[in-house]
């Protein structure tokens, strides 16, 4: 495995109870690559992250992380390794305020975004910071899903259909800010069903059926493989 | 002979096996005991309604016990009234407290359903120590058992009979509530209660029929051990009734035709085995049995044994 | 006036101190019956015969080793909180994948197993526990004699229940446990350990109840017994007032015991049962509990 490789994925099958939902997902994400996974719905995108963050049932094969073998990890040791997610359903605790969803995912290591820049990054948030947390609007909990991630130092970044529901303004600007993160050198997983949205963000998109890979195309291949898109999302 | 089979299949053979064993059994052990088993086993057939085919765990059904045999015993023994008439005022009366009960309780789910009930049931049984119509500590004693139809009831083997023919019959109708429409629903309720609803079904009340059927079933199991044994006690309200009637449950299988019945056998023979022997460890060996049936037996006897037959000729297939 | 309706005041004023006495059992015992339900999703029924098992650590503490009260007051809770966590990993943790039921069944045979247990080594018949040196004889407030070991169990369980509140409502493990609670496996994604966390709330649970075994120890007898019937009571309290906020259970749990103490006064022959019938009136009204979630 080349020392550029942070995230390695081979014949990653997973199941829910009895339900195969991944057939042997194959795909590499190096240091500080922004990687999309594209597909349709039930193509296995958001399983592949609960896979990688240990949340499904069985799986088998391989999950390298940072030259690591996590495939066997209870999901709180994978975190601890600098994995960073950020779910579909944003998880925003109802029971704690946006200020303690926030602080509650403890720091995986020391290079987190400190407090004072993350309320920087999400000016909303500290307006807000008193409030029960379901009471923010969608656009919010999705900023604090993503900030109490950055906030724990986590280095890899699993972000699953962060743009889902949310108003262009808003989807401006999560875009500005994984720009910024891919500046900062973070390595960011993109599960996008908004093609649109992922394009110009992926330095390669992985296009997922039936639970495998089934092509990928680097940025600059996007307009030559025009065809391939079309085929696969209908774009 | 190909006649004579097709009008016998598998399940009617199997009844009528059991009818045959049931009459003869006096032969080999003591009336007693057999009609012991017999009122828990009732006592557990109406339970496993509620919990097998409703999905509803009550943890009170001792006051359903207690109230048929109480009520049952107080109308022989003061109100001197003939024998059927007794029985059946306690299982009215416990189809009554059913409905008092079952109304309270159905308006929670779940666990809390389960702690409603046994916290109902525990303020029956503080009503039952106070009131002087069950004599409080000492219970209703030497209650007569009357006669039928010129029989005498207070030979053994006289009782036997009625007995018999009492669980069967109660059997019988727990069969055919099972196969019902009804029964459907109350199976549809227990495997996707909100699917039900939305299917136009009032589930309150089909809960609540299920409870009114299961306490009245119980009611007639308690007063039917008030005619073997001519004495109702505290015992039959107390909470350990409630648990040994789940135990027996879980035991034999839960949701399973016979398995209450075998669960009842066994525990009522454990008890009866261990009674002299080990004193206040029955209970530790009863809590034991829990404990290791909810880990790794949770299909009971019958449920297990299905389990592994299903599984034989899987293999032979 | 020294009477009220017939009864002179200070014998009520006795009663209701007695019944703030129990109310405290009551909040402490749903207190943790809450936490572990919160968090496992079971509903502890060796919750009481736990309970029992602190009071006679404290007696066979003092009985066997010449341990004293106060020592008892933090060996027994940790004791009981070692045994729950024990029972946590030996048993309960196959659980959670199952049918919540499962877990009331299984904790009633573990409660029958110790009952049974102890039952077998002691009998029925309760033990005497002396109240410890200190906390003997009263205290003068002028309008009633206060019995000073009745206000120490009162003020020590206003204490521990306050304590936990804070611990929970205000404290960084507070918030992973309501994280945890309310959303465990995400909350393991963040790094959090949650199945420590479980075993640990189990321990923390029946540490409680342990600790109100060993306060409850000089008050009643103390006996294999005491539990059982207590606990079906606390049972009652949890669905009076629903399981949703702390302050709500322990309020719950402190007011029935001033009412029941009140109906004692009153009429006795309804005090037994008087919290049943405030359920029972609850169900009808409203059946989420008085401070419960809607479900």
């Amino acid at each position: 495995m080349s020392s550029s490789e942070y995230l390695r994925v081979s014949d990653l099958h997973a199941f829910y109870a009895e339900s195969h939902i991944l057939h042997g997902m194959d795909f590499t994400v190096r240091r500080g690559e922004c990687v999309s996974l594209l597909g349709r719905n039930g193509a296995g995108r958001t399983t592949t992250l609960r896979a990688l963050m240990g949340l499904t049932g069985r799986r088998t094969g391989s999950i390298m992380i940072n030259g690591r073998e996590v495939i066997n990890m209870p999901p709180h040791r994978i975190a601890q390794l600098g994995v960073g997610y950020c779910p579909e359903e944003r998880g925003i605790y109802s029971g704690l305020s946006c200020e303690e969803n926030l602080m509650l995912p403890p720091r995986v290591s020391s290079g987190g975004v400190c407090i004072e820049e993350i309320y920087e990054m999400f000016p909303n948030l500290k307006e807000r910071r008193h409030s029960q947390g379901t009471r923010l609007s969608g656009g919010e909990q999705q900023m604090l899903a993503m900030a109490r991630i950055l906030r724990t130092g986590a280095r890899l970044l699993l972000l699953d259909e962060i743009s889902e529901g949310l108003a262009p303004v808003i989807v401006q600007k999560l875009a500005e800010i994984i720009t910024e993160l891919k500046k900062r050198d973070y390595t960011i997983l993109l599960v996008e069903q908004n093609f649109r949205f992922a394009a110009p963000l992926a330095d390669r998109m992985c296009i997922v059926e039936h639970g495998e890979v089934v092509a990928e195309i680097a940025q600059h291949e996007l307009a030559e493989k025009q065809p391939l898109l079309q085929e696969f999302l209908g774009v | 002979m190909n006649k004579s089979f097709s009008l016998l299949d598998k399940q009617t053979l199997s009844y009528l096996i059991g009818i045959i064993l049931l009459l003869a059994a006096p032969t080999v052990m003591y009336p007693v005991l057999v009609m012991k088993v017999l009122c828990f086993a009732l006592f557990a057939c109406a339970f496993n309604l509620l919990l097998g085919y409703t999905g509803l765990l009550s943890f009170g059904h001792a006051a359903f016990l207690g109230s048929g045999a109480y009520l049952t015993g107080y109308a022989l023994k003061v109100w001197g009234v003939p024998t059927l008439l007794g029985l059946l005022l306690g299982t009215a009366g416990a189809a009554l407290l059913g409905f008092i009960v079952g109304s309270l309780a159905i308006r929670r789910q779940g666990i809390y359903f389960t702690m409603t009930t046994l916290a109902l049931a525990q303020m029956m049984f503080f009503v039952f120590i106070q009131s002087s119509f069950t004599g409080g500590e000492d219970g209703l004693q030497d209650v007569p058992r009357g006669t039928l139809f010129g029989l005498d009831l207070s030979n053994d083997g006289n009782l036997y009979y009625l007995v018999v023919t009492i669980f069967c019959s109660a059997f019988w109708l727990i069969q055919r509530i099972i196969h019902s429409p009804f029964g459907q629903i109350l199976k549809a309720i227990r495997e996707n209660e909100p699917r039900t609803i939305s299917l136009g079904y009032d589930v309150t009340r089909y809960k609540l029929l299920a409870f009114v059927l299961s306490a009245a079933i119980a009611g007639l199991a308690g007063a039917t051990k008030t005619l073997v044994f001519a004495f109702a006690t505290l015992t039959d309200a107390h909470w350990h009734a409630s648990g040994e009637v789940v135990l027996m449950t879980l035991v034999g299988g839960v949701g399973t035709i016979f398995g209450p019945v075998v669960g009842a056998t066994v525990i009522v023979a454990l008890q009866n085995l261990l009674a002299d022997k080990v004193g206040s460890l029955v209970t530790v060996i009863m809590g034991a049995i829990f404990v290791l049936c909810v880990l790794a037996f949770r299909r009971g006897i019958v449920g297990e044994s299905i389990a592994l037959y299903r599984r034989m000729i899987g293999e032979k297939l | 006036m020294s009477e009220l309706f017939g009864i002179p005041l200070p014998a009520l004023y006795g009663q209701l101190v007695l019944g703030l006495v129990n109310g405290s059992f009551y909040a402490m015992l749903s207190l943790g019956l809450a936490v572990i339900f919160g968090m496992l999703n079971i509903i502890n029924f060796a919750h009481g015969a736990l309970y029992m098992i602190g009071a006679m650590f404290a007696w066979m503490g003092l009985e066997y080793l010449g341990i004293g009260y106060w020592w008892m007051l933090v060996l027994a809770p940790v004791s009981i909180g070692i045994v729950g966590i024990i029972i946590e990993r030996l048993l309960l943790q196959w659980l959670y994948k199952l049918d919540h039921l499962y877990g009331l069944l299984m904790t009633f045979g573990l409660a029958l197993m110790l009952e049974g247990l102890f039952r077998d080594l002691y009998g029925v018949a309760g033990q005497p526990y002396p109240i410890p040196e200190g906390l003997t004889g009263m205290i003068n407030l002028g309008f009633m004699m206060l019995p000073k070991y009745r206000a120490w169990v009162i003020l020590a369980s206003l204490v521990v229940c306050l304590i936990t509140w804070y611990m929970i409502e205000k404290t960084r493990l507070g918030a992973y446990l309501r994280a945890a609670t309310e959303n465990p496996r995400l909350t393991q994604a963040f790094g959090i350990n949650v199945p420590l966390m479980v075993m640990l709330t189990y321990g923390f649970g029946v540490g409680l109840a342990g600790l109100a075994g060993v306060l409850a120890a000089p008050a009643t007898q103390v006996g294999p017994l005491m539990g059982s019937n207590l606990i079906i009571v606390v049972f009652a309290v949890v669905v009076i007032g629903g399981m949703g906020s702390i302050l709500g259970t322990v309020v719950t749990g402190l007011s029935l015991g001033l009412i029941e103490g009140l109906a004692k006064v009153f009429w006795p022959e309804v005090s037994s049962t008087v919290v049943f019938i405030i359920m029972a009136i609850v169900l009808m009204i409203r059946p989420s509990g008085l401070f419960g979630r809607q479900q």
